[in-house]
């Protein structure tokens, strides 16, 4: 298992203090912000920043305090990925597939599973990344083609996987595979048997997410590598897993539309065009206002869903498919009007918004496209409508 | 197990929440919801959400079988088990859901 280095000088917070939007809030202006545009450049996110995460606690805050966490809500934890979504969603990115892993080992894990695995990934001592889409199938579970099958006491997974959010860096993959009796869940480290990664540059956003192609030829996980129940359920492994990679992309959304806010005020105040500051303009108040109430909407939505997963109520997937829905696409939207505001300083290389209008595009393709989620919500509504 | 629900309470919930999800039909107890075609993947998580919370705990990885789960009659049979401690939950359930 890799190591996550020695902490850096500037990783000097404490992970025992409380994680809420605040600290997050912090950490990410005094930790991100000032080299989130270097690191986008070199597409990886640094390794001193990766232990800064862990040392802030930020990794998988929401897990039991005696399994390394905090034990936070999940509206909280929406908060805390907003607030690093404002900063860098390639590192959002990176909290939102750890999150997912972290949470299947809490919620699916036998004893085994959760006393191997969950430390490690509460303090960010073993990174996780998801692995489901395929290079023929894309994100349809129904028709992937990864096998698993024992061999003697161990579970054998053939398959490759495709667009793995931190694969070139984590240590633990959750791979949905099919079995004898349908689709499942495994947890198969990187340092197995078989297992290849081969990095994947150059993508239009979220370039320092650390994307590879997971290869597993014969990769030898273990005997205890099946995560939760097979057939039924583990299409619920799935669908919770999916629920809270949701979540998490919305939260992050929200995010990038704050920054897209922030940046926007802050230029149209400085920037003079005919006389007076670019802000004066009524087109470009219209535009900021359309921003602020698409940023409050979103939260909102994104708020709902966490207070409803808080609640245990089932209505908390629809209302994540909804919040995601809403704010990928208002990130997209306001992202596109940041960069009109800017003009051609939004198209620098290094623009802050130019990095958002790229982002914003990924967040309405991950984690169910927009499309995806208009035949979901769709099917809700006729589903409950009485003829 | 946390529920202090009847088992009486509990069937009229779990009817309740199967017909709101599906209002235009009519689902009698022992009905298989499964195979009359209502339940795809979103409604088995919903539901397994639904029950965990109804039930006040978290339904073991060993009665996550669909047979416990295609009827009122087999949901209220589950909830049953659990409580009589047929069916112990495994240690350190999560407070989260999703």
């Amino acid at each position: 298992m890799r190591p996550v280095p020695a902490i850096a000088a500037t990783a000097t917070a404490d992970p025992s203090a409380p994680v809420d939007r605040a600290s997050a809030a912090r950490f990410v202006d005094r930790e991100v912000v000032p080299r989130v545009a270097e690191y986008e450049r070199a597409g990886r996110v640094p390794e001193d920043l990766l232990a800064s995460v862990s040392a802030a606690g930020l990794w998988a805050p929401f897990l039991p305090v005696e399994a390394g966490g905090q034990g936070i809500d999940l509206l909280t934890l929406g908060a805390v990925h907003e607030e690093v979504g404002r900063g860098c969603s390639s590192l959002r990115s990176l909290l939102t597939v750890h999150t997912m892993v972290a949470w299947a080992v809490q919620r699916w894990g036998d004893t085994g599973q959760r006393t191997r695995w969950l430390t490690g990934l509460a303090s960010g001592s073993v990174l996780g990344a998801f692995c489901l889409t395929e290079p023929e199938v894309g994100s349809d579970a129904t028709q992937i083609s990864t096998s698993a099958r024992r061999r003697g006491s161990d579970w054998v997974l053939t398959g490759i996987k495709r667009w793995i959010t931190n694969g070139q860096r984590a240590d633990l993959f959750l791979v949905l595979a099919r079995t004898e009796r349908g689709v499942a869940a495994f947890l198969v480290p990187r340092d197995a048997p078989g297992v290849e990664v081969v990095p994947i540059d150059g993508m239009l956003g979220t370039r320092s997410s650390m994307l590879a192609e997971v290869r597993l030829r014969d990769a030898v996980a273990g005997p205890d590598a099946l995560l939760g129940p097979d057939g039924f359920a583990a299409g619920m492994v799935m669908t919770g897993v999916l629920d809270l990679g949701r979540y998490s992309v919305a939260a992050g959304s929200v995010g990038i539309v704050q920054a897209c806010v922030d940046a926007c005020a802050e230029y149209t105040t400085s920037r003079r065009v005919g006389g007076g500051p670019l802000r004066d303009l009524q087109l470009i108040r219209a535009r900021l206002t359309d921003m602020v109430t698409d940023l409050y909407a979103a939260r909102a939505l994104c708020d709902r869903a966490g207070r409803l997963k808080d609640a245990g109520a089932a209505d908390s997937l629809m209302a994540t498919f909804i919040a995601k829905y809403f704010a990928s696409q208002a990130a997209a939207r306001h992202a596109s009007a940041a960069v009109q505001i800017h003009g051609a300083a939004g198209c620098a290389e290094d623009a802050p918004v130019a990095r958002f209008y790229r982002d914003a595009k990924v967040m309405e393709i991950i984690e169910g496209s927009t499309e995806i989620q208009q035949i979901t919500i769709a099917d809700e509504v006729f589903r409950r409508v009485v003829r | 197990m946390s529920s202090e629900l009847t088992l009486t309470e509990i069937r009229t919930q779990v009817r309740e929440f199967i017909a709101g999800r599906y209002p235009q039909q009519e689902i009698a107890d022992h009905d298989d919801i499964f195979a009359l075609g209502y339940v795809n993947s979103l409604f088995a998580m919903e539901l397994v959400v639904f029950l965990e919370k109804v039930f006040g705990a978290t339904i073991p990885n060993q009665e996550l079988q669909i047979d416990n789960f295609r009827s009122v009659d087999r949901m209220v049979s589950l909830f049953e088990r659990m409580r009589s401690g047929g069916s112990p939950a495994e240690a350190a359930p999560v407070a989260v859901s999703g």
